[in-house]
């Protein structure tokens, strides 16, 4: 592994090592440039992984605090949790499920698919499909992604079974176990998937991919990667040229460090890279960092979520299995006769017993109700609603300068209001669902509220005009020429997939643009 | 000993029950009578505290001693937060002595009455947090947990479910041998 000096001012620094940040590290060492990258998390690994799902918590998931408010159920629910993203090596890649579905061609033209839609911010991306088409491809193949490009899909579950044959009842067509990238045989030196469940854990095959055990010890084996944990980023500095030129970083004693940088790359997850480029305020750009356009923070979105339950009486066992490999993609498509513009996937979801009651279902549910439920649990199926969320420039991160984290720095605070449409298709979706279970015998179902979103997106989006988002279509700044975003902060609208596979393909497509130019002394 | 830490051993109230014979937690515990002891709360209010766990959380069968470890833990986290125990005992005086007793009915009631409350909203999270993460609980539910020891539940009935046809190939996955 490199060790690079605090005063070189030749390294390129990233900063997450998560799908965009761990996959771009790789790309760049690769090829031969040094990177410096800056992982607030701990290292774990397959061994350490915890198999008790209330510590695997704990251990994965970032806790700073963070606060929220807005229309939405989150802000009851969850007030100290409004959003679920990962403080560890790999990031979100560590406790994902694997699903990997694409992106549509429409719903990357959403502006122009869904027309002008009240009280939303839609934009149509500045990438053409047939281009990230290409990046989908090189992903998929790079992650294993069952389905894809010659690979079988997963066997079907017994959870699978119920949605599926459900599903098929009510006249659905497109179900299937999924695009996921998890090894159905052993490839690509990681273990093969053993049905064990506790895919949110971490894998503890290596199964499904993680940058943790794929593209960062590939690029530390390059010799030019230092990867430095548990150093937590503060602010990046920029010089009188307004050039990006060092990012300053707390180590896990507290100490302050600077690190000098030729290019910086953002890639915290949505709510901590909007929150450390507001926090790179200076007094030329006193609103923070490439927020010029006061963009950075706006539009955020994290997809119209909700779990969906059946309870039967006949043995399921849900738990035993892969826990997403099942997908609905019928309703994947803009049919404004729904109701609504844009779509959604229904996705096979599983809860360990522990995190059902904590999640899986509304806090006003107790008392008989409660012990129904919960005495249905091996009698259960579950699938959780992944739908496209309107952007609104008012749903947004800003800093709480009121509470501060152990550095003494403002949290990220969240607002959602939810937008009229997103209501509308959970509700549809929250049907549509029911009546999978009920086709099937289900004797009773229930939903959820929301949860603390694991999506998140569109805080740094790309824009062709700089006063709709923060980045171009290479996640370049609009105001910093050597600051990119690299994560999934970019996505100009959030579509209705889960968004890792695109990460991944926008980071590879990234580092090509980025080696190009330092190569030809543009950066 | 000095005197600080005999007060932090000191015992405020006991809570104690017999396993029901036979059980599933009786075939994993050493003897069927437990015991445990409170650092916080009395007898009195720990019984009260019993009584609301299992009127949030009703599990008829499931033993008391499950409910037990909702009080312990909600008790051990008093002692390090004074405004959380003035919090939990004042909620706990206010539904009196007679609560753990009365009918379902009126418990539910009374707990309907408070539900905004940060008391209610307390106990209720912590039940949930602590009830079902046990192994007691593991068993009651029939839940397996983890399986990656024991190599996964590839072989080990995944997919044994019999009463919906099987998925066809094309939109499942051959089953590794």
């Amino acid at each position: 592994m490199a060790q690079i000096a605090h005063d070189d001012s030749n390294a390129v620094v990233i900063i997450g090592s998560g799908a965009g940040g761990g996959t771009l590290a790789h790309e760049l060492t690769r090829r031969g440039i040094q990177v410096v990258l800056l992982e607030a998390g701990a290292r774990q690994s397959m061994a350490s992984f915890s198999q008790n799902p209330g510590e695997a918590f704990g251990q994965l998931t970032w806790l700073d605090p963070r606060t929220t408010s807005g229309n939405w159920s989150v802000r009851e629910d969850y007030p100290g949790l409004p959003s679920w993203t990962a403080k560890t090596v790999g990031g979100t890649t560590v406790h994902w499920t694997g699903a990997t579905p694409r992106i549509s061609p429409w719903e990357v033209r959403s502006r122009t698919t869904y027309g002008a839609v009240d009280g939303t911010s839609l934009i149509d991306w500045p990438i053409e499909y047939s281009e990230l088409l290409h990046y989908y491809e090189l992903a998929e193949k790079r992650m294993f992604v069952t389905r894809r490009h010659g690979l079988p899909g997963l066997p079907a579950s017994n959870h699978f079974k119920v949605m599926y044959n459900g599903a098929k009842r009510i006249g659905y067509k497109r179900v299937h176990t999924g695009h996921l990238a998890v090894n159905t045989s052993p490839m690509d030196d990681r273990g093969m998937c053993i049905q064990q469940g506790f895919c949110v854990q971490g894998c503890k095959t290596g199964a499904k991919w993680s940058t943790l055990y794929t593209e960062i010890p590939r690029a530390e084996a390059t010799g030019n990667l230092d990867l430095r944990v548990q150093c937590h980023a503060t602010r990046i500095e920029h010089g009188p040229d307004g050039r990006a030129n060092a990012v300053i970083y707390r180590d896990a004693q507290g100490n302050e460090h600077r690190q000098k940088a030729r290019l910086v790359c953002v890639a915290c997850n949505s709510v901590e890279t909007a929150r450390l480029l507001l926090l790179s305020e200076s007094a030329q750009f006193p609103h923070g960092l490439a927020n010029s356009t006061d963009q950075v923070g706006r539009h955020y979105c994290r997809h119209t979520a909700g779990f969906i339950w059946g309870l039967f009486d006949k043995p399921i066992h849900m738990w035993r299995g892969t826990t997403l490999s099942g997908i609905i993609e019928d309703e994947t498509k803009h049919d404004p006769k729904r109701g609504f513009a844009g779509g959604y996937h229904l996705e096979l979801a599983a809860l360990d017993l522990p995190s059902l009651p904590l999640a899986g279902i509304p806090h006003t549910v107790w008392g008989r109700d409660l012990g129904f439920f919960m005495e249905h649990y091996d009698r259960m199926a579950g699938m959780l609603i992944n739908g496209e969320d309107m952007p609104r420039s008012t749903n947004r991160v800003t800093l709480n300068r009121d509470v501060k984290d152990r550095n003494g720095l403002p949290v990220a605070h969240i607002h959602i209001d939810e937008h009229s449409n997103d209501t509308a298709m959970r509700a549809h979706a929250q049907r549509q669902g029911r009546a999978v279970y009920e086709a099937v015998g289900a004797i009773k179902t229930m939903v959820s509220r929301q949860t603390p979103a694991t999506h998140n997106m569109g805080t740094a989006r790309m824009s062709k005009d700089p006063r709709d988002g923060v980045c171009n279509a290479h996640g370049r700044a609009h105001d910093v020429p050597n600051l990119y975003i690299s994560d999934g902060s970019t996505l100009s609208t959030p579509g209705s997939a889960n968004p890792t596979l695109t990460i991944v393909a926008l980071a590879l497509r990234q580092a090509e643009h980025i080696s190009k130019e330092l190569k030809a002394q543009n950066i | 000993m000095d005197n600080s830490r005999r007060e932090f051993l000191a015992v405020s109230g006991v809570l104690t029950g017999l396993l029901v014979a036979g059980g599933p937690l009786a075939l994993l515990a050493p003897s069927r009578a437990w015991s445990i002891e409170l650092r916080t709360l009395s007898s009195s209010e720990g019984a009260t505290l019993q009584s609301m766990t299992r009127t949030i959380a009703p599990h008829d069968r499931l033993d008391n001693a499950a409910y037990a470890l909702v009080v312990k833990a909600i008790d051990e986290s008093l002692q390090a937060d004074q405004h959380l125990a003035d919090v939990i005992q004042s909620g706990l005086g206010k539904l009196g002595s007679n609560f753990a007793t009365s009918p379902e009915e009126v418990r539910v009631n009374m707990l309907k009455n408070i539900e905004a409350t940060e008391f209610f909203q307390t106990v209720r999270a912590k039940t949930l947090a602590t009830l079902y993460a046990s192994p007691l609980a593991y068993a009651f539910f029939g839940y397996e947990g983890e399986a990656f020891s024991k190599g996964g539940y590839l072989g080990r009935g995944f997919n044994d479910l019999k009463w919906l046809p099987e998925v066809p190939l094309e939109d499942s996955g051959p089953v590794p041998n």
